[in-house]
């Protein structure tokens, strides 16, 4: 029988934990299928979040940290200093990257440290059962936005992308979506360039992959999939935001 | 060893760190340690090790963990509200059974509190300091030369325990000049084949991990450590006696507070008061055996401390309170005078008699 | 024998490096020795001061409160101090910054117009470095021969073509 897909091998046998319909699994596999691709898995090392993705440590094949919340980028710096010839990638949701970790997210990006960052915005804390996170869209009904995000009180979501652009440091900051096969293919382009950065060591990359939430956000996989295309894309375009490699050659 | 050069104590840390083979620096400015800081900045460029200014010190210890991580002789240094904010990551990086250095030149609290010497960290540095079950072997030096060669003790036990290790100084300590000799010796460096140096498709993934989510697994954690921990406590303490043979009087003290209170103890014995000093060189563990042995012999303890008093529950601890212990102290950035001890010694010699 | 030195002033006017050339020149007697200055915003624009205990003990604390030998740059300083050195020991004063005379009779004091010196002699920086000269004549605190020995640990490479005017300075405190 002719084998027509294959698991990559830069995932483990272990069960996913993911709840049924989490797009996680699909970023985990372009992940791995990138490091694959790239013939890496040897050098290179993996930093988990907290949040759903946290036990990552366990799917990825390669070489595994657990960081602390926030921190992810951090720790990267740290390995990716005391081993420059490894590849190291982070895997952060929204409340990691984007609220407590903000700091380690713009620090690393303006250092233009030579590291991946895998970013998965969903739009709310998923592992703690379903708070807002800073990338909750206004009026959003969350665990601790009731009556949807007020943002008179809470402020407005932030764009990660177009607010990482404006730094000189950062070498590639993009936004795709996993939703439906374009955007998975666009997403597979994105991961792999974003690594094929750090081998050519040109610095900080950045995919935020637009990702949904059925179980917190009350809606079968494929309604929280279409939600994607009406409410986050329209406020979180998709699109290369720096490419400052490309945008040299276009010079 | 190498010739002896003056050196502030910030500094020969610094360099100390360096030729125990340390070659990744994180920090954030904080006074009253930041010669350390500069030294490495100068330094690492040169020798091709990192020195890198984190953001934030949460940001700094997080990258310590992740050198840590791959192996490599790490350390990050500040002082008292810098070390809280590493509390997290240290945290962390017990759990994940890391090796690390960190340095705290303390400094007056709580809060922003003043930027002169104190002991009042100590609690937070013996105890563990931030969440969960641990601790960190802690080192007071008490001199530029143990500002040096605890550090190399430091790295070697953190390697060999698999932990943190803190080097607690104080302002003082940081900032004074002394002759230092510094080692010349290669280090002792050791294999790590736990480290994250990536798999090279030779050996099953590595993981540095502080999560169990199996309390059962997490208990075993837990207890696992706190063997190692037994074993440290009854092997690695460390102290200084001083004129203890026939002391009735027991003066424990360390780093600036045992600089000031040696100078009280000679002029007491002058004087024809049988006092003695047993200096911790390590806090955790704390020198247990050499109090308790004491406690048979002498009539009353001076606790020394820059602190309200925290030391002391150690050495009633130690002691099992068979002896009175008495408190001689000053904070907020002042230092007790050795006048000020020989009236706590000369006290407690007249109480007794 | 253990002497216990006070040095203070302004900041700037070299209090700092005064105390460290004196502790150089202690290690090369082969001596035990501190040097502890005031740090932080005391610094900045306001007193400097430095404690440098020279012995042939083990130094203990390297805390000077009780100076045996006190050498001071302004007037604040000597207020500030002046009670504090032990009865017998000496005060050393730039008289040209510091113009009333001490008020205790319990101690040796040497005025020395340290800031005129120095500007005679073009080098209007080294008044510290002419105290220092004066305070080795007449304490003893560490030896004057092969004194520029010491000034090559303290005196950068880089600015080698300094060491003889402070050469020159030290002697003529050290003459005065």
């Amino acid at each position: 029988m002719a084998v027509v897909f294959e698991k990559p091998k830069s995932l483990t046998d272990a069960p996913l934990h993911y709840c049924p319909g989490c797009t996680h699994g699909i970023i985990h596999r372009l992940v791995a299928q990138a490091i694959d691709e790239l013939g890496i898995e040897g050098k290179t090392v993996g930093v988990a979040p907290v949040g759903c993705a946290v036990m990552a440590y366990n799917y990825f094949s390669c070489d595994m940290v657990e960081a602390a919340h926030g921190r992810a980028p951090a720790v990267a710096t740290g390995l990716k200093r005391a081993m420059p010839e490894n590849v190291i990638f982070t895997y952060q949701g929204d409340g990691d990257l984007a609220s407590i970790g903000m700091a380690e997210t713009v620090h690393s990006a303006t250092r233009n440290e030579n590291i991946t960052v895998i970013f998965v915005n969903n739009a709310i804390y998923g592992m703690t059962g379903g708070q807002m996170a800073p990338t909750s869209l206004p009026g959003q009904v969350t665990q601790t936005s009731p009556y949807g995000r007020d943002v008179t009180t809470a402020g407005f979501p932030i764009r990660v992308c177009e607010m990482l652009a404006t730094l000189d440091g950062p070498e590639y900051i993009t936004r795709v979506a996993v939703n439906n096969v374009k955007n998975v293919k666009q997403a597979q382009k994105a991961i792999k360039k974003a690594f094929e950065n750090q081998i050519n060591g040109k610095g900080f990359s950045l995919v935020e992959v637009v990702s949904s939430c059925p179980t917190n956000w009350g809606m079968t996989p494929q309604d929280a999939l279409n939600w994607i295309d009406e409410k986050m894309i329209p406020y979180y375009p998709l699109g290369v935001y720096k490419d400052r490699s490309a945008e040299k050659e276009a010079e | 060893m190498s010739e002896k050069v003056l050196m502030k104590g910030n500094e020969a840390i610094a360099e100390a760190a360096i030729r125990a083979g340390c070659l990744h620096y994180f920090g954030y400015p904080i006074t009253p340690q930041t010669e350390l800081a500069a030294y490495m900045a100068k330094r690492m460029p040169k020798i091709g090790g990192t020195f890198l200014q984190a953001e934030s010190e949460i940001a700094a210890i997080n990258m310590v963990y992740g050198v840590s991580s791959a192996g490599k002789r790490v350390m990050t240094s500040s002082s008292s509200p810098g070390v809280s904010l590493k509390q997290e990551g240290i945290s962390y990086i017990a759990g994940a059974d890391l090796p690390a250095l960190i340095v705290n030149v303390q400094r007056g609290g709580p809060g922003l509190g003043g930027i002169q010497p104190s002991q009042s960290d100590y609690f937070q540095a013996t105890k563990g300091g931030g969440h969960g079950d641990y601790h960190l072997i802690v080192l007071t030096p008490a001199s530029v030369q143990e500002m040096a060669d605890l550090v190399s003790l430091a790295f070697d036990l953190a390697d060999k325990y698999r932990m943190p290790a803190m080097l607690l100084a104080d302002g003082t300590m940081g900032q004074m000049m002394e002759p230092v000799e510094l080692p010349d010796e290669a280090p002792n460096m050791i294999e790590k084949p736990w480290a994250v140096t990536g798999t090279q498709m030779k050996r099953e993934h590595n993981i540095v991990n502080s999560l169990y989510l199996v309390p059962e697994e997490l208990e075993k954690t837990n207890n696992e450590r706190f063997e190692r921990y037994k074993y440290i406590e009854e092997n690695e303490a460390r102290y200084e006696s001083f004129m203890m043979d026939d002391a009735e009087i027991c003066v424990v003290a360390f780093g600036i507070a045992a600089r000031v209170s040696r100078n009280a103890v000679v002029e007491a014995r002058k004087q024809g008061i049988k006092v003695g000093m047993i200096r911790p060189i390590t806090v955790w563990p704390f020198p247990k055996k050499p109090l308790a042995e004491a406690a048979d012999k002498v009539k009353s303890f001076i606790s020394v401390e820059l602190s309200m008093g925290q030391m002391i529950e150690d050495i009633k601890l130690a002691t099992s309170c068979k002896k009175p212990v008495d408190l001689c102290y000053r904070v907020g950035g002042m230092i007790p005078s050795p006048e000020q001890v020989l009236e706590s010694i000369k006290k407690a010699a007249g109480g007794n008699e | 024998m253990t002497t216990q030195m006070l040095i203070a002033g302004f900041g700037g006017q070299g209090v700092l490096f005064a105390g460290k050339f004196l502790a150089y020149k202690a290690l090369l007697e082969d001596k035990q020795l501190s040097w502890l200055p005031s740090y932080g915003p005391e610094m900045r624009g306001g007193t400097a001061n430095c404690s440098v205990i020279v012995s042939d003990e083990p130094v203990g604390s390297p805390i000077v409160s009780k100076p045996d030998v006190l050498m001071v740059m302004n007037l604040p300083s000597l207020d500030k101090y002046e009670d504090d050195v032990v009865p017998g020991g000496y005060i050393f004063v730039d008289s040209t910054l510091i113009e009333r005379k001490i008020k205790r009779d319990d101690v040796k004091v040497f005025y020395i117009p340290a800031t005129k010196l120095a500007k005679d002699i073009d080098a209007p920086t080294l008044a510290n470095m002419i105290m220092i000269g004066k305070v080795i004549k007449e304490t003893g605190i560490v030896p004057y021969d092969n004194i520029d020995k010491a000034l090559d640990k303290v005196v950068s490479a880089r600015k080698a073509n300094l060491k003889e005017i402070n050469f020159k300075a030290l002697d003529t405190g050290y003459n005065y």
